[in-house]
């Protein structure tokens, strides 16, 4: 079997299309690839999405742990702390055993699956982390900004999002691109943390422990693994470079940010 | 355990709950909470010790130990660390016993990969198949050590190497006037000063390491996840003299609780302690005033 035969068969069995069964003997160097890459296709589904829904209810925790308020500020202190405070494994294993009763209660049948169920839990879990970078860039933002809109009469939602809101993403981009990183590797546990895979439908490194299960050698898939995430890791770091750019344009070259990226300091 | 239990159908909840909690599978639970403890402390010294090697060859003036030390730091950078957990596990497995299979075993013809199967002799099998089960769960334990060190050892040096490079110039600069070799400076200046530097990084490496624990699961090592799924599933009255429902929920919620203490106690003592250090320095938050 040729290496495009294999491509036509195996490139998106992640999402069902396909070929029904896995290789079984045999495993070529291009099943390996393709398949592995075809999981990349979940990884990417759970890491864009969660971001992109995350992104939104981050702000709102951020506003809502510096705000006066008691009824505000303490859900959101504790939702942060909840979320930073414990593993995502256990969060993972947590959630799916509720899922579980909620869906043995009648409702929701389709919480236990881990599309949505995972990807829920994904995003609260990047919501706390990113709502805690973007509280402290909240608590950073220059006062002179906020008195020169004051200045100009600008005030409340007004002034929120086209001065306070601004300067916060701006300053809160480097650590954000590190915990988007960081996000995208903890997709990879969605599928080991007891949400079941469906017809062997995987995520990446569900494709790579099966061929290192069946072949008992783990040199040749996990550095695949390896590569198609560092390459994902690169392309998060151009786009989000690129938004950094645009946050930065107004900025004389001297005092624009440069961004630096240093993901273990910030998880 | 209390004498009371001898017929738990007859028992009140209090009594009931005082009972399953003191049976022998629930002690292998509790016992499993030391698995954890006795991994964190063995990890954090151990990984400390990789990183500062790690960062020291980084630093190094050699060329090709720099790239060594550089590229250790770098490749955790781009990798999820759970990949690197099943990779090393494996391969390090493969690694001692190839190891051990070229050293007792040398006139052995075959070769050790056959196909879909590593094939070393009998005596180069690690552990033997002639030892005792607690060996076997033993040196799964010690596989996981070494894996959760090695990944852990990169970020370490990571946080290591910039904090060296964050000790301010001048220090170096003076110890090298007062006439201190390279190596006098590096070890008498540079590392008392860069701890102050380091702490941020390394109280933020020690909370990921704790969150990383629930991970020794997918390692086979009986941990605390392995017993939580273990005893929290229903149990039919045939098996057990303490039948109870789908506990999952409950167990998960414990170990929820356990880490989030275990979290917030550090995060507490990290505080402390980085406020101690940052005493008498010549920082913002010093207390040099």
């Amino acid at each position: 079997m040729s290496c495009i035969e294999t491509i036509q068969d195996y490139a998106l069995r992640s999402i069902g299309i396909g070929e029904r069964l896995l290789p079984k003997t045999d495993f070529t160097l291009c099943q390996q690839f393709t398949l592995i890459g075809s999981g990349m296709i979940w990884n990417l589904y759970f890491g864009a999405l969660a971001l992109l829904v995350g992104f939104f209810i981050a702000s709102a925790v951020a506003v809502g742990k510096s705000a006066r308020s008691p009824w505000l500020r303490k859900p959101s202190e504790w939702f942060i702390f909840v979320f930073r405070g414990s593993p995502l494994f256990i969060q993972f294993f947590f959630a799916y055993v509720m899922f579980l009763k909620v869906k043995q209660a009648g409702y929701m049948p389709w919480l236990t699956s881990a599309q949505a169920g995972a990807l829920i839990v994904l995003i609260l879990n990047t919501s706390a982390y990113s709502g805690e970078i973007f509280n402290g860039a909240l608590k950073a933002v220059p006062r002179g900004d906020i008195e020169a809109a004051k200045a100009y009469g600008i005030t409340g939602w007004s002034r929120f999002r086209r001065i306070t809101w601004p300067t916060m993403l701006r300053l809160a981009w480097p650590a954000y691109t590190n915990e988007a990183i960081f996000l995208f590797h903890a997709t990879t546990l969605v599928f080991f943390s007891g949400f079941p895979t469906w017809r062997q439908q995987g995520d990446a490194l569900y494709y790579a422990s099966y061929f290192a299960d069946k072949t008992f050698n783990p040199f040749v898939p996990y550095p695949i693994l390896a590569g198609y995430f560092i390459l994902l890791t690169l392309c998060v770091i151009g786009l989000y470079g690129l938004v950094n750019k645009r946050l930065n344009r107004h900025l004389p070259a001297e005092r624009k940010r440069k961004l630096r990226i240093r993901p273990n300091l910030i998880r | 355990m209390f004498e009371f239990c001898t017929n738990p159908e007859t028992l009140g909840d209090f009594q009931w709950f005082a009972c399953y909690f003191t049976t022998g599978k629930l002690f292998n639970f509790y016992g499993s909470f030391v698995t954890v403890l006795v991994l964190l402390f063995i990890t954090a010294p151990t990984a400390l010790a990789f990183g500062f090697l790690g960062a020291m060859s980084a630093r190094s003036h050699v060329a090709p130990v720099s790239w060594l030390g550089k590229a250790y730091i770098a490749i955790v950078r781009g990798v999820p660390d759970i990949a690197f957990f099943m990779f090393f596990v494996i391969a390090l497995d493969q690694g001692f016993e190839y190891l051990r299979h070229q050293a007792l075993c040398p006139d052995w013809d075959q070769p050790i990969r056959q196909g879909n199967d590593f094939i070393v002799c009998a005596q180069a099998k690690l552990p033997l198949s002639t030892s005792d089960q607690w060996v076997h769960e033993v040196y799964g334990f010690f596989l996981a050590v070494l894996t959760f060190s090695i990944v852990f050892g990169a970020f370490a040096a990571n946080v290591l190497f910039g904090a060296m490079r964050a000790v301010p110039h001048g220090q170096m600069e003076t110890a090298e006037a007062y006439g201190m070799s390279h190596r006098q400076a590096f070890w008498r200046v540079l590392v008392p000063q860069m701890w102050m530097y380091a702490m941020p990084g390394l109280g933020n490496l020690w909370m990921i390491l704790i969150k990383a624990t629930p991970l020794l699961f997918l390692l086979g090592v009986e941990d605390i996840v392995y017993w939580a799924r273990e005893l929290g599933g229903s149990i039919n009255p045939r098996f057990t003299d303490y039948p109870h429902g789908d506990w999952r929920a409950q167990f998960f919620f414990g170990l929820l609780v356990f880490y989030l203490c275990f979290t917030r106690v550090s995060e507490i003592a990290f505080d402390r302690l980085s406020r101690r250090l940052a005493h008498g320095q010549a920082i913002a938050t010093g207390g040099a005033s």
